[in-house]
């Protein structure tokens, strides 16, 4: 039976582990993820999951032990945040290359330096390279749900790939919320039982795993990698549909809001995206043509969809929480202007960097991101990248 | 999201400000509501100013960002009341709640309020009394269901009853629930 509880982000994604019941899971903590592995390592305490936790000295050590575990043949879980998946980085790059399917929660944090604990996506958007698979949530449901649909993606066999799965540090995952667990049962069966392609203790069926590959091959494999994570699009909405039906609530790679006959469209990413929600249900109320395209699949990134979207809009405001140094505005925007070159219509796209080391993102903000587009559309002069909420 | 209640709880670390805030939202959800509860988190220290944030609504909640613009003000310590503007963006017709000795018609020229509703309770007596230490937070989810009434006070002491049942004996349980019914009682408004 479904169960209606109040959780915070962590905790709710510590229950889509419980259910999921991995063989192994490999960890460090790290602020704001520890709280996902307190509630997690208790329910292997108290026998509510058969998972061989491993407590390692390191993040480096936490994915190293995951490829060991899940070539082996174990369905594998890891968590972490900003400079624990910096410190993990030369093996979360391994982990793709060698087609390991593992699941692993990253609760985003700016990455130091400064120093500082809070949420923004430096730390997940470091990695957009590294052919790990990045979904993610706008809120404690969505983590929970998100966690689910990632193993089984993960270990779809024309995939083969790991799966970041992301949630705002503090903001998701330290607040509470109503959240609808699923029934034991109905999770154990969507997940189903665990085949690994080739695993290393299939002795009568030898094969390595990371050996030396060099101009002969490599290339070869890199292409290939590029099959997996493209392959990866249809089965993310295939799962996000078949989960749908058990759940009543299903994903694609992208979720439209009001976005149908939208002149101005936002993009973001994460939780602003329900924040901003609640900013198109005011100017829609005022008669503002409005909407909100909300990207859950950052890798794949879902090009096709996102641009019929957009090019139907007269200006965009795309809302990046991380900074990408020297470049044509943050990695989100990169991703949108790249996506909509090409098309006949090219709406001005207007670049907001926002949100870094947890600097909230209130609602009258997001309005005058909406007015700012509504000028760009009347006059046709706007400031391609802005950043917002920072005294200069 | 019309019937969205917004509260904005200002403490000191170490006064439960979270764990109310928290506990609200809890309850709220528990009850068949849309509930949010988080704090404000940053340097945590026994004493240093804190917030907590608690949103409560019949229909889902998508905003997360900080409570710009309460509805209700809830206010555990009154030696805040000078070093914080415990009171910006409350909105016209909000309602302040304070845990203090004074009546609300002090608190209104101390701080200069004219509109909203203003209310006090001696939150931190009560618990000295009922509980034994000050703990504040507890009686102040009395008052505050009474200020305004998100929930039913019945609803407020099941839940606590519920809750400290797992962790508590049962004189701390029955000195909560009766520090919660006493401020129910003994709260003012002005």
């Amino acid at each position: 039976m479904t169960q209606t509880l109040a959780l915070t982000g962590n905790e709710a994604g510590a229950a889509a582990m419980r259910q999921i019941n991995p063989d192994v899971v490999a960890a460090y903590p790290i602020t704001p993820q520890t709280e996902l592995m307190h509630a997690f390592s208790k329910f292997v305490a108290d026998g509510k999951v058969k998972t061989e936790l491993i407590l390692v000295e390191s993040e480096h050590s936490a994915m190293s032990a995951c490829i060991g575990s899940a070539s082996a043949g174990a369905r594998t879980m890891t968590a972490t945040s900003a400079n624990g998946l910096a410190l993990m980085w030369e093996v979360v790059y391994i982990a793709a290359s060698l087609r390991i399917p593992m699941v692993m929660p990253v609760v985003n944090r700016a990455l130091s330096g400064p120093i500082n604990i809070h949420c923004d996506h430096s730390d997940t958007m470091g990695c957009r390279d590294s052919g790990w698979l990045q979904l993610f949530s706008e809120n404690s449901q969505e983590a929970y749900d998100n966690v689910i649909q990632a193993m089984r993606i993960a270990e779809h066999k024309d995939v083969l790939l790991p799966v970041m799965v992301t949630w705002d540090g503090f903001i998701i995952s330290h607040t509470t919320e109503r959240v609808e667990i699923l029934d034991d049962g109905t999770v154990k069966k969507f997940i189903g039982e665990y085949t690994p392609e080739r695993p290393l203790l299939d002795t009568d069926n030898p094969v390595t795993i990371g050996p030396l590959d060099l101009s002969d091959y490599f290339f070869e494999h890199k292409r290939q990698q590029v099959d997996g994570v493209n392959n990866a699009y249809q089965v993310i909405k295939d799962i996000g549909k078949e989960y749908g039906k058990l759940s009543g609530r299903s994903y694609g790679l992208v979720e439209e809001y009001q976005t149908d006959d939208a002149e101005m469209i936002a993009v973001a990413l994460g939780s602003t995206a329900g924040t901003i929600k609640a900013v198109v249900d005011r100017l829609r109320r005022e008669g503002m043509k409005v909407g909100l395209l909300k990207i859950r699949s950052f890798r794949p990134f879902p090009f096709a969809d996102v641009a019929s979207i957009l090019r139907k809009a007269k200006a965009i405001a795309v809302f990046d929480r991380s900074i990408a140094y020297g470049s044509m505005g943050g990695p989100l925007f990169g991703e949108i202007r790249s996506a909509l070159y090409g098309e006949k219509e090219q709406p001005p796209a207007l670049n907001y960097v926002y949100g870094l080391g947890g600097r909230d993102i209130n609602t009258a903000q997001i309005e005058g991101v909406y007015q700012d587009l509504e000028k760009a559309i009347k006059t046709n002069k706007y400031q391609t990248i802005k950043y917002l909420g920072v005294r200069e | 999201m019309e019937d969205l209640v917004e509260i904005r709880w200002h403490g000191r670390g170490g006064q439960g400000t979270k764990t109310a805030a928290t506990f609200l939202a809890e309850t709220a959800i528990a009850h068949g509501k849309h509930g949010q509860g988080f704090p404000e988190y940053g340097p945590e220290r026994m004493g240093a100013p804190m917030r907590g944030y608690t949103r409560i609504s019949d229909s889902p909640i998508n905003i997360h960002c900080a409570i710009d613009d309460p509805d209700i003000v809830v206010v555990l310590d009154d030696t805040l009341l000078t070093s914080e503007n415990v009171t910006e963006g409350l909105k016209e017709n909000g309602r302040l709640l304070v845990n203090t000795t004074v009546s609300p018609g002090e608190i209104r020229e101390k701080i200069k309020l004219k509109s909203g509703k203003v209310f006090t309770v001696d939150a931190t007596q009560i618990s000295m009394d009922e509980i034994g230490r000050a703990m504040p937070n507890t009686p102040m989810i009395g008052a505050l269901v009474k200020a305004s009434p998100l929930l039913e006070l019945e609803v407020i002491l099941q839940d606590i009853k519920k809750k400290f049942s797992k962790k508590f004996n049962d004189k701390v349980i029955t000195g909560n629930l009766k520090s919660i019914e006493r401020a129910y009682q003994e709260v003012k408004e002005g």
